[in-house]
């Protein structure tokens, strides 16, 4: 029977076979695991760094909420530190730890897995993307040891004040940090071609758009996003580098600082909002597109179940991409806009909820009479859904104009962009870790520790961020140093803050149980096999574990089905993986693993 | 930010036509074998290094819409004293213009197996570009010395701005130019370097289209107010 795959528009299967040249296999230690150019090298590369600064911040987040707790009980913290740890906190999260980990992380390591590559198209140009990423954190880091320290203009660094005399780091630091940027953009876009022609060119047989498995969607997504809204961000980096250096006035006004006349004249502070949101906005679903489809996938596998809505949840991920780049203004109500863009905007955002529910009613639906498993991916999977929804219904709250401006620069705004876009995406972070180090090591993680980490830190982050809005309701702002002798300010509230504080040293500290983790399992933890979670993507079909430079035998496999086939009836067990032909599963009622992916 | 919107409204609508081609009338669920091996009906697979260029091309499209968005927002404020208009961006124009026609002349020498054609068009088109890159650096020289600095007034930032970071995208241009051109010189088979010649084509006119798009937001004076006035310099 000739069935075509109608689906696939352009036809195109690679070769099964690829020349062993081209696949640049390296022979020494150094080019191995240093200039490596096997993506899943680099993963592990981007993956490290990114976790080794995010841990960096989790310590600014510390000492934070030791001055926020417990005001002025530590010597080293001065109002400008405060803001420094503020500003580096939020910038290291977003952007270094988030965007980094999601795409740079489980991109490379899922992307050529997944769609059943060798590795991506451009593998030299992949190795560079991580090089340039490193060295943007590397001036990032540098810039906390020059004269004045790192910026403390907030992780918006809006000017004018980001580059005026009197901000922390107004010199050296506020130029390392829009170089470093510029730099992580440059290397983010090397990697994001790749990830992006390697999901368009590089499937293997019979692996259609419709047949991916919607992390590689998610992801995919998220890399298309980020290449468009990057530049936004990169053309703002630019602008205010030469304001700084060279004294032009893109975004800076006439204005009178400690004084004197600067020679400023006629910038428009306002640009700089417009395009950094043009560019942050997007971002909030660069993080979170990637985490919609991994979750998925942990969802189906440990409930057993196909995903509910597949195509929906594919144009759901169109559709929210889409709609995250015409609602920027959102985070300007109170920058004194036209009221009928407020209302524009504040319709756009509205309208994003939309797609998103469909998502969480189909993550609902798939767990609707499955066969849940609650190890810990699932666990964190879960977790994700409560977490995602409470910061989205906040979220409902601050996209409406009359309801923002007072809630504007409050602690509520804190409580739900942490909610949405910090615990949401880094449970699925934790939830995907759990559920591919087996694959990455050939080791299983411990199920107890596992589950101590799960608990305490779901638990803890809602005890953190529960209480910050309802400070928030009360008026206390962000990003100050002390509320202290502030007569509308009751003293619960500093009790409140004390709580809120120690809740976060437990949270944190439940991060060192994860890491020792991490580390004890990788030598001490039981061996996995193959494909321990009985999934169906072709990741677990590979022949080794961990896969080796090459990531399949010598044949590329060859894909029959999509993603989902779980809990199919009629089977002995309950799940078909991607590479099994229905000839196979007819005749024998389809009894077990596979044969591995070539030899 | 119209200028953006609009581009990613255009390329929004191509992503969801294409999605909507993926997505009708499939049935993901049902297992099928896959397309069988037939001789001959298919077409040869497109290059990836084709697709990787396009893309780029989204990228560094979305970087200049936002640039010319920044442009047209800053245009509106009151302190806009526009430059005096150089001459030599016409001339200028023309280099890049004819370096355009000499890549487009090769990528077709390239098709027939024409090496001599190929080893003259490559040449005559980086000679061109760098004939552009040095015209636009006297036209800096030129506004420098007429008192026009980076930070004297905004239309001369944003001359300075645009011009050079179109001028780094033709720099990045002439790293695949001489790559190509090595490959030339060493002698390899037209066939082998016919994609790195084409697909500079692709990218010298993307870079023309760019810089006449440019061209027309430096000098457009009946639109309104711009960065040049008609006065020529």
């Amino acid at each position: 029977m000739t069935s075509y795959v109608a689906h696939d528009e352009s036809n195109f299967a690679p070769p099964a076979e690829v020349a062993e040249v081209e696949l640049h296999h390296p022979k020494t230690f150094i080019g191995k695991y240093v200039w490596s150019q096997d993506a899943k090298v680099i993963a592990i590369q981007y993956a490290v760094t990114a976790i080794g600064i995010g841990l960096v911040a989790l310590v600014f987040s510390w000492l934070m909420r030791l001055q926020l707790g417990f005001p002025n009980r530590v010597a080293f913290i001065d109002p400008s530190t405060y803001l420094q740890l503020v500003s580096m906190h939020g910038m290291i999260m977003v952007i270094y730890l988030l965007t980094a980990l999601f795409l740079g992380g489980f991109g490379n390591y899922l992307i050529p897995l997944m769609v059943g590559a060798r590795d991506m198209v451009f593998p030299y140009v992949n190795m560079l993307s991580y090089w340039l990423y490193l060295l943007a954190v590397l001036l990032l880091v540098s810039s906390f040891f020059v004269p004045g320290g790192p910026t403390g203009a907030g992780w918006t660094l809006y000017p004018p004040q980001a580059i005026l005399a009197g901000t922390p780091g107004a010199h050296w630091g506020i130029i390392l940090m829009l170089v470093s940027l510029g730099v992580f953009v440059i290397g983010f876009t090397m990697g994001g071609l790749n990830y992006v022609v390697t999901v368009l060119q590089a499937r293997t047989r019979g692996m259609t758009m419709m047949r991916l498995p919607l992390t590689v969607w998610g992801i995919f997504m998220a890399t298309i996003l980020a290449l468009l809204a990057f530049p936004a961000l990169f053309v703002s980096a630019i602008m205010m580098t030469l304001d700084q250096t060279l004294g032009t006035s893109f975004f800076m006004p006439a204005l009178v600082s400690r004084g004197q006349q600067l020679g400023h004249s006629g910038g428009n502070p306002l640009l700089f909002q417009h395009l950094f949101w043009f560019f942050g906005h997007p971002e909030v679903y660069i993080v979170a597109l990637p985490a919609f489809g991994i979750v998925s996938d942990l969802i189906s596998t440990h409930a057993r179940k196909n995903i509910f809505g597949y195509r929906m949840m594919v144009w759901a991920i169109l559709i929210i991409g889409g709609l995250s780049f015409i609602v920027w203004a959102h985070h300007m109500y109170v920058s004194g806009m036209n009221p009928y863009f407020g209302f524009f905007f504040a319709t756009t955002t509205l309208i994003i909820a939309v797609p998103t529910a469909i998502k969480v009613y189909n993550w609902v639906l798939t767990l609707w009479k499955g066969n849940i498993r609650l190890t810990v991916p699932m666990l964190f999977a879960i977790a994700f859904i409560f977490t995602f929804v409470n910061g989205g219904l906040s979220g409902l709250f601050l996209g409406n104009v009359v309801v923002d401006m007072p809630l504007s620069d409050t602690m509520f705004v804190v409580a739900h962009f942490h909610m949405v876009m910090g615990i949401a995406p880094v449970l699925v972070v934790f939830g995907a870790i759990y559920h591919w180090y087996p694959k990455i090591t050939g080791r299983m993680l411990d199920d107890t520790m596992g589950k101590i980490h799960f608990w305490i830190t779901f638990i803890g982050t809602y005890a953190i961020f529960y209480p910050m809005h309802y400070l928030g309701f009360m008026g206390i702002p962000r990003r100050y140093y002390a509320i202290a002798g502030t007569s509308f300010i009751p003293d619960s509230a500093h009790l409140l803050n004390a709580w809120i504080s120690i809740a976060a040293f437990v949270v944190g500290a439940a991060q060192i149980v994860f890491l020792y983790n991490l580390a004890r399992s990788y030598f001490r933890g039981r061996p996995s096999g193959d494909n321990p979670w009985h999934a169906t993507t072709l990741e677990w079909q590979t022949a080794q574990t961990p896969p080796q430079h090459g990531n399949f035998g010598k044949e590329l496999p060859v894909v029959y089905r999509w993603a989902y086939d779980y809990g199919v009836p009629g089977l002995k067990t309950d799940f078909i993986p991607q590479n099994v032909p229905p000839a196979e599963v007819a005749a024998e009622a389809w009894a077990g693993p596979p044969r591995p992916a070539g030899g | 930010m119209t200028i953006g919107l609009v581009f990613l409204s255009v390329l929004m609508a191509v992503i969801v036509g294409w999605l909507f081609r993926q997505t009708v009338n499939v049935q993901p669920w049902q297992a099928q074998a896959p397309v069988p091996d037939a001789p001959g009906g298919r077409a040869a697979p497109r290059a990836a290094a084709r697709t990787a260029l396009w893309v780029f091309l989204g990228v560094a499209t979305s970087l200049f819409a936002l640039f010319a968005s920044a442009y047209a927002m800053r245009l509106g404020l009151a302190d806009w004293s526009p430059l005096p208009r150089p001459r030599l961006l016409m001339l200028n124009t023309a280099l890049l213009v004819g370096a355009s026609l000499a890549m487009e002349w090769t990528a077709h020498a390239a098709r027939r197996a024409d090496r001599a054609g190929v080893r003259r068009g490559l040449a005559a088109g980086g000679l061109l570009t760098l004939g552009f890159l040095a015209g636009q650096l006297v036209v800096w020289k030129q506004l420098n010395d007429a008192g026009f600095l980076v930070a004297s007034s905004a239309a001369a930032s944003f001359f300075y701005l645009l011009t050079a970071v179109h001028g780094l995208h033709v720099l990045g241009g002439l790293v695949a130019w001489v790559r190509a051109l090595a490959g030339v010189w060493r002698g390899s088979y037209p066939d082998r370097i016919r994609l790195g010649l084409e697909l500079c084509a692709t990218y010298w006119h993307y870079l023309l289209a760019i810089w006449v798009a440019l061209y027309a937001l430096l000098v457009s004076k009946d639109l309104g107010l711009a960065i040049c006035t008609s006065t020529p310099m």
